[in-house]
């Protein structure tokens, strides 16, 4: 808690007219002991007024600087005093720049109207008490076990296993097989993976099983599997279940590299697969090849799966209702449902894999036999980047044919050979090519669309919560974060993350090491993992006042906490990202954080002056703006000219999960007249930064809406909306229209109670 | 001897290797080329396929920069002179002037006051700046850049006057020790008017295809209205034209990962903003690997999109309206025929940075310009100055980049 702050305004930063020296008296004169610091420096980044507030620590023995200027997103660098609490008033973007008069006119540049005093006024009150409620959070070390847990031991997997190992680390690798080596090791030859990625080549899976058997750091388990998974980053517990028994085992982050199964076979019925001779997988071709047994001269491969899909693969399936699970004996839990995710999708998704296989294996059979011919059937040839070069030498070699088509039929000539009848193609339709053998693609299904492998032993369940939206893959939603899972600590690389080549494979195995080490380094640090890393605050929980309603532990988008037979929460914190939608979430208001909390917000929306006239000093709105994007936005679109309403007030929060209800009944008993939540984007391609954040606030709202209904308060004085960052164009229409739908509503009816 | 981590570039490859390094304990350096960090991502309006903006997760990067004091960057930077071995390398920066001080002004009122105007690289010659200016939007660092040889007398005057601009500052040449470095110098759009054949830089109506994000970004030239350039006109049919200059032994002798999810993801743009629109895209592949396969079924279910294999042989232009006739050969009808469109969108290939540049750093780089080794002196590439990539493959690649570097010096 800061209890002597020292106020400084920034003159050539906010300007707009105003008379700094009396806002400075003003605000002294309200907070008296708080604020025994009050000052207007014409330039607050130079050194001459770092100086001075330097010297006014010392000589006031200030524990809080309150810095009134530009936004905080700005000039970070220039303003850091150690051992005092900072923060920052907004009252450029916020406030001078954006300001617009009740009629839409420009104020007068060289003489702030009362509207923008008044503004300010409230926006340096809100920061002096949101800092008064603040604490220096104090970090939460992890066990400081450093070891890193590998699942799976094939080309991923042993990446993984060495570089961890490279950069310090001790390493348990599980492998479900009796060897390591995985898929790779049924592998001919591999499409290139480096320059000139001209000419296929040798896998050296080997050297890679080499690496990691002969480096003492890395202890292997083989015929293994992760029964369970508990604790957090930094001190996890893996139960590993082996041939003779389970072991425990302490880790503190995991590299999930289980990789893929083919596809079940049943998708390439249609091609007469199963009923035809010689209508064989690529996985089937390839061992083949391994084994010297290519027999066939002509081969034609498949590219084209069309006939294979329904036209609109990813339609809403009317599921079959799934059998009533058994119910379980007396005394036993519900096994969790497992579901299993994968699909015919999963053969055009593999589709980038197909070609360049299809290109490899071509190559093969022009190899087997001199006069080898291999026909190559495709919709487009997924060859992407680099790899195109493999593509032109493919298209350069003798005995190799590709032409766009579309698969009429394949049928079996009387000598056992086959037919495929195609059209569309490159000359022309109703073209037939007689063949020895077809070849399939063969659909990557990763290891976690079968089954929840890492058997995470936590109480939202074994699984990932998000496969269903990956088609089973452990992926991420986040284009900028593609190693980001609900599931902190964890990370997916190689195929069970996506389709991807060898050489894809291997720096992914690198990249998800790095993230493993980095959560442990931050887990023993005592700081939080993206998207907020470093942040030393967590949540608190005051468990007197704890009811156990489950809410906190149910809606926590990283599954951070577990509960206690009575239902109590267990928090985590080294899973915990921070976001606060436990804090959002708690009808008892018992989680905080120390440097954001619910008093602190609520003191914040309590420091609004509400003129008690509506029609003489205008209506207030509260906007509760998501920091990570509706904040930048509204500086944005003040930087680029636009304003908005004099009325509104804007107070950040962390993710629009932690928006606490009891933050709206505030503002309402307080005699505001709306409130505005900006947050993100929600649904399948949500942009909420803690993934549920905008969605779990939307269904509150719902609630609340119910509540103002019952006590006589029109519902739409709260309204939540989706902005992305780049709408700030947008957002003052937005806001604009709230506040005519308020002004034409009147006040709110509980002003001046 | 050094543990630090050198990272040249400042765009999404190199700001991930620089963060990810420095939030596992390293000290890292990022040098930058251009007076904001953000590289090429900066520049688009939308990714693929979530049509979601980039300023949100550059936002995220540059909170965990301010947040890190492990990071430190250097922008309007370029790597003069390398010398050393893995694990202690002197390397000499050369800093340009960024002419404004320290400040939290808003110097907007002076930019706009200027009158000298010159080409705005960030917008690709869609529009003008003043010499006093910060044209990315939500531009980190925060601060103005004073172009001094573009400014007027009338200007200079102007200028200085400010307090808060500094036409007196001097170039800066500094020297950082390093263990280990990261090269994420990324990509630059093919030069198209190499193509003579298809119109670019020729035709006012024929745009490349980061030209179009330009267009369609709330902070570009026409806040975001797609446009002809030639009369502002909103084009009614638009075709994309693919392999501008990639795929081709005589220009870019590979594929540019990228062009083909962003001609379907521009192609929704177009459609969003004219529901009359007509858009066809002529292509050689449809290169939409794994999940984004939903994406382009997406794209074809819109019955005003058209997906064509085909060869554009030729562009012509309608002097009088405008417009664009380009002549195709459909590769499946295998007829050729000429069409007439008012707006072309060359989906333009990408060059490494490095192609045709001399590199301080002692490291193989193949014909194109794409780096190829130099693993074993701790220099590792990320991004795209390495292969194509599209932006979560570049994400991944300078997560991978920072453990490499963070091997290199561990221990030093």
């Amino acid at each position: 808690m800061a209890t002597k702050i020292g106020v400084y305004f920034d003159q050539s930063s906010i300007g707009g007219g105003l008379d700094l020296e009396s806002l400075a008296d003003t605000v002294g004169g309200k907070w008296g002991d708080l604020t025994p610091v009050c000052k207007v420096f014409p330039v607050l980044a130079d050194k001459k007024a770092r100086d001075e507030i330097i010297a006014d620590i010392e000589e006031e023995g200030l524990d809080g600087v309150l810095l009134c200027g530009a936004s905080p997103r700005v000039d970070w660098d220039l303003y850091e005093f150690e051992g005092v609490l900072v923060d920052r008033v907004n009252l450029r973007e916020q406030g001078v720049l954006s300001y617009k008069n009740p009629d839409g006119s420009l104020p007068d540049p060289e003489a702030a109207p009362q509207l923008l005093e008044a503004l300010v006024t409230d926006y340096v009150n809100m920061g002096v008490v949101r800092l008064q409620k603040t604490t220096a959070p104090d970090g939460s070390p992890s066990e400081g076990v450093r070891r890193v847990l590998v699942l799976g031991g094939g080309w991923t997997g042993l990446t993984a296993a060495t570089n961890a190992s490279l950069a310090g680390h001790e390493v348990v690798l599980v492998e479900k097989d009796e060897v390591l080596g995985g898929r790779a090791l049924g592998l001919l030859k591999t499409v290139p993976l480096s320059h000139p990625y001209t000419d296929v080549h040798d896998t050296g899976i080997e050297k890679k099983i080499a690496a990691v058997q002969g480096d003492a750091n890395i202890t292997v388990y083989t015929k293994a599997k992760l029964a369970k998974l508990s604790g957090q980053p930094g001190d996890f517990t893996a139960t590993i279940a082996l041939a003779s028994g389970e072991q425990e085992v302490k880790v503190g982050a995991v590299v999930l590299a289980t990789g893929w199964q083919p596809q079940d076979t049943k998708v390439l019925e249609p091609f007469g697969y199963g009923s035809l001779q010689n209508v064989v997988t690529a996985a089937e071709f390839e061992k083949l090849a391994k084994n010297g047994g290519i027999t066939a001269r002509r081969v034609a491969f498949i590219l084209n799966t069309a006939l294979a899909e329904p036209a609109d693969p990813y339609a809403e399936v009317c599921a079959e209702a799934p059998a009533e699970a058994p119910a379980p004996a007396e005394g036993e839990a519900a096994a969790p449902v497992v579901k299993d995710h994968e699909s015919v999708r999963h053969l055009p998704i593999s589709n980038a894999i197909s070609s360049v296989v299809a290109l490899k294996q071509a190559g093969y059979v022009c190899d087997a036999f001199e006069g080898g011919q291999a026909f190559i059937l495709y919709d487009s040839m997924v060859v992407q980047g680099i790899h195109e070069r493999f593509y032109k030498a493919a298209q350069d070699r003798l005995g190799v044919m590709m032409s766009k088509a579309e698969i009429r039929s394949i049928t079996q000539a009387a000598d056992g050979s086959l037919n495929v009848l195609c059209d569309k193609t490159l000359i022309g339709d109703d073209i037939e090519i007689n063949v020895d053998m077809v070849v399939l693609p063969t659909g990557i299904v990763p290891a976690t669309a079968k089954d929840p492998i890492v058997n995470f032993d936590y109480r939202q369940g074994p699984a990932f919560p998000d496969l269903e939206l990956f088609e089973g893959y452990a992926d991420s939603n986040y284009i900028c974060f593609p190693y980001e899972t609900r599931r902190t600590g964890v990370y997916a690389a190689g195929c069970v993350r996506q389709p991807m080549m060898l050489d894809a494979a291997e720096e992914d195995a690198v990249g998800a090491t790095m993230k493993a080490i980095q959560c442990i380094e931050s887990a023993n640090r005592g700081v939080a993992v993206h998207p907020r890393s470093g942040d030393l605050s967590y949540p608190l929980f005051n468990f007197v006042r704890c009811t156990q309603c489950k809410r906190c532990t149910e809606e926590c988008p990283f599954g951070a906490l577990d509960d206690d037979e009575k239902g109590t929460p267990k928090p985590n914190p080294a899973r915990c990202r921070r976001c606060g939608t436990c804090m959002g979430a708690c009808p008892e208001r018992v989680i905080s954080f120390a440097n954001y909390n619910i008093d602190q917000i609520g003191s914040m929306i309590r420091e609004i002056n509400v003129p008690p006239d509506m029609k003489k000093g205008g209506p207030r709105v509260v906007i509760l703006a998501c920091e990570n994007d509706a904040y930048p936005a509204l500086d944005m679109a003040a930087l680029r000219g636009k304003h908005w309403s004099p009325y509104v007030r804007i107070i950040p929060v962390r993710c629009l999960g932690s928006v606490n209800a009891i933050w709206v009944a505030d503002a309402m008993s307080k005699g505001i007249d709306g409130v505005m939540m900006l947050g993100c984007k929600y649904g399948d391609d949500y942009q909420c930064h803690f993934v549920k954040g905008s969605e779990i606030c939307k269904r509150r709202k719902e609630n609340i809406a119910e509540t103002l209904n019952r006590l006589g308060v029109e519902p739409d004085r709260v309204e939540q909306y989706e902005v992305a960052i780049d709408e700030y164009d947008k957002l003052p229409g937005v806001i604009e229209d709230f506040m005519n739908m308020i002004l034409e509503k009147g006040p709110n009816p509980f002003k001046g109670y | 001897m050094s543990n630090s981590i050198l990272v040249v570039g400042g765009g999404f490859s190199g700001l991930t290797a620089a963060i990810e390094a420095a939030e596992v304990g390293y000290e890292v350096y990022i040098v930058e080329k251009t007076p904001f960090l953000g590289g090429r991502v900066a520049q688009l309006n939308k990714y693929f396929p979530k049509l979601c903006p980039p300023s949100c997760g550059l936002e995220i990067q540059f909170q965990r920069i301010k947040k890190n004091p492990r990071i430190k960057f250097f922008t309007q930077a370029e790597v003069t002179a390398v010398s050393g071995e893995a694990g202690n390398y002197t390397v000499k920066v050369h800093i340009e002037p960024r002419g404004t001080v320290p400040s939290s002004a808003d110097l907007s009122l002076l930019a706009s006051s200027l009158e000298s105007a010159v080409d705005n690289e960030f917008e690709l010659g869609l529009a003008k700046r003043k010499p006093l200016y910060m044209s990315v939007p939500f531009a980190f660092p925060s601060r103005f850049v004073l172009d001094k040889a573009a400014l007027s007398r009338a200007d200079e005057l102007k200028v200085g006057k400010s307090a808060f601009c500094d036409m007196n500052e001097a170039p800066r040449d500094i020297e950082l020790n390093v263990g280990s470095v990261v090269i994420a110098t990324g990509w630059k759009p093919y030069d198209v008017t190499r193509l003579s054949n298809l119109g670019a830089g020729k035709f006012a109506n024929c745009v490349s295809n980061m030209q179009l994000e330009r267009l369609a970004s709330a902070s570009g030239p026409t806040a975001g209205q797609i446009k002809r350039p030639s009369d502002g006109k909103a084009p009614k049919k638009v075709a994309f034209v693919q392999c501008a200059g990639s795929r081709d032994q005589n220009h870019l002798n590979y594929c540019s990962y990228i062009c083909c999810m962003a001609s379907l993801k521009q192609a929704l743009y177009v459609r969003e903003q004219f529901p009359d629109a007509e858009v066809t895209v002529y292509y050689i592949d449809l290169r939409t690997p794994g999940r984004y396969d939903k994406f382009l079924r997406k794209v074809k279910a819109d019955e005003k999109i058209a997906l064509v294999k085909g060869k554009v042989a030729g562009v012509e232009e309608d002097a009088a309206t405008g417009d664009v006739i380009v002549e195709v050969e459909d590769a499946v009808k295998g007829e050729k025929r000429k069409h007439r469109y008012d707006l072309v969108v060359l989906a333009t290939g990408m060059q490494p940075s490095l192609a045709g540049q001399k590199l301080p750093f002692d490291v193989p780089v193949d014909e194109e310009g794409f780096i190829v080794g130099g693993e074993e002196k701790g220099i590792f590439a990320a991004g795209c100055a390495q292969k194509p990539l599209d932006v979560m493959r570049t994400a991944q690649s300078g997560t991978s980049a920072a453990l490499k570097a963070i091997q290199t010096v561990r221990g030093r």
